[in-house]
Order: C-alpha cells, then sequence, then structure tokens
C-alpha cells in the first residue's frame, strides 16, 4: 500500500456528443487494493473499466497507472490484464492455449510458458483439463480459465467486469472467497465492477459506489454501508428507511408524523434533513412493557409480517407515506409481533444517519 | 394430486409415425420435382458416358465403354481443365482478398449504414447477368472506356475483350457478391468481446486478427469460397460473351460436345469429371474449415 495504482484525474467520458458515461470523475486506487465500483446498470462502471483497459479512451481527464499517463495508449500496452463478463475465451483454442495467449504474446520462451501456464491452471484446480476447449468446461471452470489467462501475465492491475455475474448462487458465493483469497495471496490490485451489493460489501478493502455516471461516494464496507452520506448510496445498498425531519433546534427534528426525535450532530441549523434507518436498527416493544432508556420512540401498528426463517420483516405504520420496514431476529428472547399489534419503534441516536438528496 | 397417465410406448410410437408421414407429405412435392428434374437427368447424363458415338453423331446405346472418360486424358483436354480449374482459383483468390476487408467493413459500420450497404451489394441482382456481362464488352473493347483511359493518360490502346484477363474481370464482377454475404454473416455474427480480450492480453491489431477475427469468421471464407469456386469452375456465359477462341474453358467446352461436336457421351463424361473435382474441392474445403473451428 501507499503508492497508488490507478489514478483516474477529471476523467469524462461521452458518447455521440451528447451521453455522458462517465462526469468528472476523481479516484485514487491504492496498490495492492481490492477496489469495487459498485452501482445500477447504465452508471457508468463498465465504461471507466474500458477506459483503465483501454478499450475506450476518456474524453477529458487522465488514467495514470503506477504514475505512468496512459493517453492514447492501446489495450496491448498496458500493464493491465482483464476479466470479462462473458468470459471471452477464445472459443478454437485449448485451456491451455488461451491461458498462454498473453505470454505467447509477450515472446515469453517457450519452456517458461509451458510451466508458468501448468503452475496458473493448477492454482485454479484446471491443471487436468489444459487440453478441453472452453466449451466443454462448466461456466465456473470457464470463469477459472478466464482468471487464470489474466493472472498468468501477472499485471499490475486486474481488471474484472462482473466475474461472477453469469454463475449460480452457490457457485458464485464459492468464488467469492476464492476470489479475495486469490487476491490476497498474490497481491494484485483488482480493480472488481459489479452491480451486486454483497458481493461487494463482502469482498472489497473499499468501493466506490456510482450512479450517473458519478462517484458519489467511497469507502470501506463499513462506511458504505454504515454511514451512506447520500440518498442514493443509502438506498442502493442494503434495505433503508428514508425519514424527512424539520430541524427544530440543536440536535432535534420534527419528523413528517409530527413526531419529535434527537438527531445526530452535523446537521444545518434549519431546514430539512433525512434520516436514514437500517431495518436492524429498528426495534418493537409491545405498548404494555417498559420502554428503554435513551432512545428515539415513535408509535406504530404492525401492518405486516413476513417470515424469512432466520428473521422476521415487519411492516410498520408510523405515520409516513410509506410503512418503516423492521428487522428482527427469529430468537427466543426477542418478541414476535402480530398483525395489528400497538407498539413502539425505538432507535439509538446514533443508528440514524443524515443523508444528501 | 392427480396420478400420472401410465405410459404407453405404443402410442407414443404412433404419434411419431404420424409426424414423420406429415414431414414426408409435405416435402412431397419438393421432392418429386428434384427426382424428375435433377436426379433423372444426372441418372440419364451418367449413362450416357458410358455410351458410345455412331460415326453419325448419333448415341449407340448398347455398346458400353469408358472411351468418353480415357478422352479426359488427352493433352488438349487436360489444358483446357488446368485452364479452367486455374481461372477458378484466381477468381476465387481475387474475390476473397477483396471482398473480406469489404465484409469486415461493411459488418462493422452501425447498423443503418449497414443494411444500406448491402442493399448496395445486392442491386447488381436486379439487373440480368447477360445485360451485365454485356457491359463489359463495352466497356473492355478497343474502343471502349478502359482504351479511352489509357489513350488519354497518353498511353498505347488496349484491347481487354476476349482475353483470359477479361473472363476474369468478367467472374471477379460478377461474383464478387457471392463471397461478400457469406464473409459479412460470419464476421457480423463475431463476438467482438474476443477481439478486446486479444488485444487485452497483448496482441497488436494485426495479431488480433490473425488469432481470433480471422479464424472465427473462417466459416464464411470456407461458404463463400465454394459459392465462388463451383460456379466460375464450370461458367458458360461470361467465357462465352467476353473470353476469345484461344480460351476454351469447361463450360465452353461441355456445350460444343453436345452441340457441334455432337458427342453426347464425351460431354456427360466431362459432366461428371467437373462434378467430381467440385465435390473433391467441397471436401477438401469443409475439411479446412472444420479443422480451425
Amino acid at each position: 500500500m501507499g503508492k497508488a495504482a490507478v489514478e483516474l484525474v477529471g476523467v469524462t467520458k461521452r458518447f455521440d456528443e451528447d451521453v455522458t458515461a462517465v462526469d468528472a470523475l476523481d479516484l485514487t486506487i491504492e496498490d495492492g487494493e481490492f477496489f469495487s465500483l459498485l452501482g445500477p446498470s447504465g452508471c457508468g462502471k463498465t465504461t471507466t473499466l474500458r477506459m483503465i483497459a483501454g478499450f475506450e479512451f476518456p474524453t477529458m481527464g487522465g488514467v495514470r497507472i503506477h504514475g505512468a499517463e496512459m493517453g492514447l495508449k492501446p489495450p496491448n500496452e498496458r500493464p493491465v490484464n482483464t476479466v470479462f463478463q462473458s468470459y471471452a475465451l477464445f472459443p478454437h483454442m485449448s485451456v491451455f492455449d488461451n491461458v498462454a495467449f498473453g505470454l505467447e504474446m509477450k515472446k515469453v520462451d517457450k519452456a517458461d510458458v509451458e510451466t508458468r501456464v501448468r503452475r496458473v491452471l493448477d492454482q485454479v484446480q484446471l491443471a487436468r483439463r489444459a487440453d478441453a476447449k472452453p466449451s466443454q468446461l462448466s461456466g465456473g471452470m470457464q470463469q477459472r480459465v478466464a482468471l487464470a489467462r489474466a493472472l498468468v501475465n501477472e499485471p499490475e492491475v486486474l481488471l474484472l467486469d462482473e466475474p461472477l455475474g453469469a454463475l449460480d448462487l452457490k457457485l458464485r458465493q464459492n468464488m467469492q472467497y476464492e476470489l479475495k483469497d486469490l487476491q490476497s495471496r498474490v497481491g494484485i490490485t483488482f480493480i472488481y465492477v459489479t452491480h451486486d451489493q454483497e458481493e461487494a460489501l463482502t469482498m472489497s478493502d473499499r468501493i466506490g459506489v456510482m450512479s450517473a455516471g458519478k462517484l458519489l461516494q467511497v469507502g470501506d464496507s463499513h462506511q458504505i454501508y454504515e454511514t451512506p452520506t447520500s440518498r442514493f448510496v443509502a438506498d442502493f445498498i442494503g434495505d433503508i428507511n428514508l425519514l424527512e425531519g424539520e430541524v427544530t433546534g440543536s440536535g432535534t427534528a420534527r419528523l413528517s408524523n409530527g413526531a419529535v426525535v434527537r438527531i445526530p450532530s452535523g446537521h444545518p441549523s434549519n431546514g430539512t434533513v433525512t434520516l436514514a434507518l437500517r431495518p436492524e436498527r429498528l426495534m418493537l416493544h409491545p405498548m404494555a412493557g417498559s420502554l428503554p432508556e435513551g432512545r428515539n420512540q415513535i408509535r406504530a401498528r404492525i401492518s405486516r409480517r413476513t417470515y424469512y426463517g432466520d428473521v422476521y420483516y415487519y411492516d410498520v405504520e408510523a405515520g409516513f407515506d410509506e410503512p418503516l420496514d423492521v428487522k428482527e431476529e427469529n430468537r427466543p428472547d426477542v418478541a414476535r409481533h402480530e398483525v395489528g399489534d400497538e407498539v413502539y419503534v425505538s432507535w439509538t441516536v446514533d443508528s440514524a444517519n443524515l443523508v444528501s438528496d | 394430486m392427480t396420478t400420472e397417465a401410465p405410459v404407453n410406448p405404443e402410442l407414443e410410437r404412433a404419434a411419431e409415425r404420424a409426424e414423420s408421414r406429415r414431414g414426408f407429405l409435405i416435402g412431397l412435392p419438393a421432392f418429386l420435382y428434384l427426382i424428375l428434374f435433377f436426379a433423372l437427368p444426372l441418372v440419364l447424363v451418367f449413362v450416357y458416358s458410358f455410351a458410345t458415338r455412331s460415326s453419325t453423331g448419333l448415341t449407340v446405346l448398347s455398346d458400353w465403354n469408358l472411351d468418353s472418360y480415357r478422352r479426359l486424358l488427352e493433352p488438349q483436354v487436360v489444358e483446357i481443365f488446368v485452364r479452367s480449374l486455374l481461372l477458378a482459383v484466381v477468381t476465387t483468390v481475387i474475390c476473397l482478398l477483396a471482398g473480406y476487408p469489404f465484409a469486415y467493413y461493411i459488418a462493422t459500420r452501425r447498423a443503418a449504414l449497414r443494411n444500406v450497404l448491402l442493399v448496395l451489394v445486392m442491386i447488381p441482382f436486379w439487373s440480368n447477368f447477360l445485360v451485365r456481362t454485356y457491359a463489359w464488352r463495352v466497356i473492355l473493347g478497343s474502343d471502349g472506356l478502359a482504351s479511352q483511359i489509357s489513350q488519354a493518360v497518353g498511353g498505347e490502346p488496349v484491347r481487354v475483350l476476349f482475353t483470359t484477363t477479361a473472363v476474369l474481370l468478367g467472374l471477379v464482377y460478377g461474383y464478387l457478391p457471392f463471397m461478400v454475404l457469406p464473409l459479412y454473416a460470419a464476421i457480423e455474427r463475431l463476438d467482438w468481446s474476443l477481439v478486446e480480450a486479444a488485444r487485452d492480453l497483448y496482441a497488436n491489431g494485426w495479431t488480433a486478427f490473425r488469432k481470433v477475427t480471422l479464424p472465427l469468421s473462417m466459416p464464411g471464407v470456407v461458404a463463400g469460397s465454394i459459392l465462388v469456386f463451383i460456379p466460375t469452375l464450370g461458367a458458360y456465359v461470361t467465357p462465352a460473351i467476353l473470353g476469345g477462341a484461344r480460351t476454351v474453358l469447361l463450360g465452353d467446352y461441355i456445350v460444343s460436345q453436345f452441340l457441334a461436336a455432337r458427342n453426347w457421351p464425351f460431354g456427360s463424361a466431362l459432366s461428371f469429371a467437373v462434378m467430381f473435382v467440385m465435390l473433391l474441392a467441397t471436401t477438401f474445403y469443409f475439411r479446412v474449415g472444420a479443422k480451425t473451428l
């Protein structure tokens, strides 16, 4: 860590004059980092990745890799490799030839190619399928070939474009662990593009959340999930309750349902604020019971309960435009509430988060 | 829950039989047509190739022999064969070299432009092939466009008409679309992320083309080459109109056997020899094509 692996400086990409895919993006990715670009489809994350790879060139701004300005350098002259979304394995070549392709292009000594390809195929547990054609392999195997084909070149930066998107759920979860392990073993900088928030949260050292060509927030998984700074980030990652309020004094606000609650510090001295509350940070209390000290609380009524096995999801009417989402664990010491029950919803001041629009 | 109906293999087989009967009935008209107008004449030609020509030019259907096939080895016949074969190969190669970049260009344009270009490729088909070939006569004749241009830049008058070059020009002109269209189809459905992958793995533009684009567009190369090679090998109209008496080709030669020389058995044997060469070429081409895939 320390030295920047990739620097994007004011990178803008416009297609056909008026479509701005990436808008004045500034981003520094550290050496050896597992960095995820997270966002919905069309947010510009893939375009950003393609500009680092050299498949697209910025309309404005610069891309630097380990300090070197990339300018209009074609992909073959950049010290990066890409794992493509659809793997893009050469269908007319064997697994071995696919993996050997980059080394052969770099005119690496034949015997050396052989050892390095065998070694990397060993690493991804495909040594025995070296002579197979890609079409004879399962999706998970093809994905590992794609990974091996990129890694064998020992790139300074590995770019991954939704590499797990085509796999089924179980395989995807396994590959998440494998990828993360692999990354910490080889120590190469990974830039990982995904629209899957769970993938980003579980694997990344840091995450950059993108929307409409802009980078909204950069931080580690914890920061992105716990302290989203904008309504979009809060809403895109996980479930969230967003409550509008009018600041009434230092540390207090009147919510749209009339309840006055305490809000975290750092709020504007007047005007409206938006409180973001995770469903698992809310607690339900029966009307009859005693209420814990020091928590915000509002009256509400259960309108729906959904059973997920490990948790209950409650829809709770509290006088807002939409019902509040509350998530409670399915444990003997957590009381279960019935639809129609009158309850209190409570949360600590710090578990709420102020977000901008 | 409802119980599943027991599987009755007898019923299934009956259904399959009915299905195949339906298929046969649908195909019947085409079948009959092909048998009547293709298979039967072909058998006829095959039978005739073993017959003998009487001194008056009639075909004697009793004295079966291989004389006609033996005649194929006469130097004069071999020369015509080689000349035709060479012309067909050269035509195919020129069409391929000219057609590939063009097909590539079309396939990589925006959809709207692509369709316009494809229509332009097909526009010549809207007018008669014979007429278009006669047009070349005007261009290539002694006071034609080609000669005028040559003289305008201070050169000698040229007459290309009635030479092998004229036939070659005519054939390339006539068959280029048959090369472009299958090539276009093959290149158009190429997965461009494969080319990007090659570029990403340090291949420059040319190497990426050689290692990825070309091998993956091989089906188009094979289809286009066959579509050009086969008809040019037996071409009759173009050589007849643009070629001279000195450059007899297989098409002319076969026709003259049936008409002028009234030697039907030899004409039939020639036809079968040409078909055999075509079959060999096609098989070879598909083998090559299959290997690269």
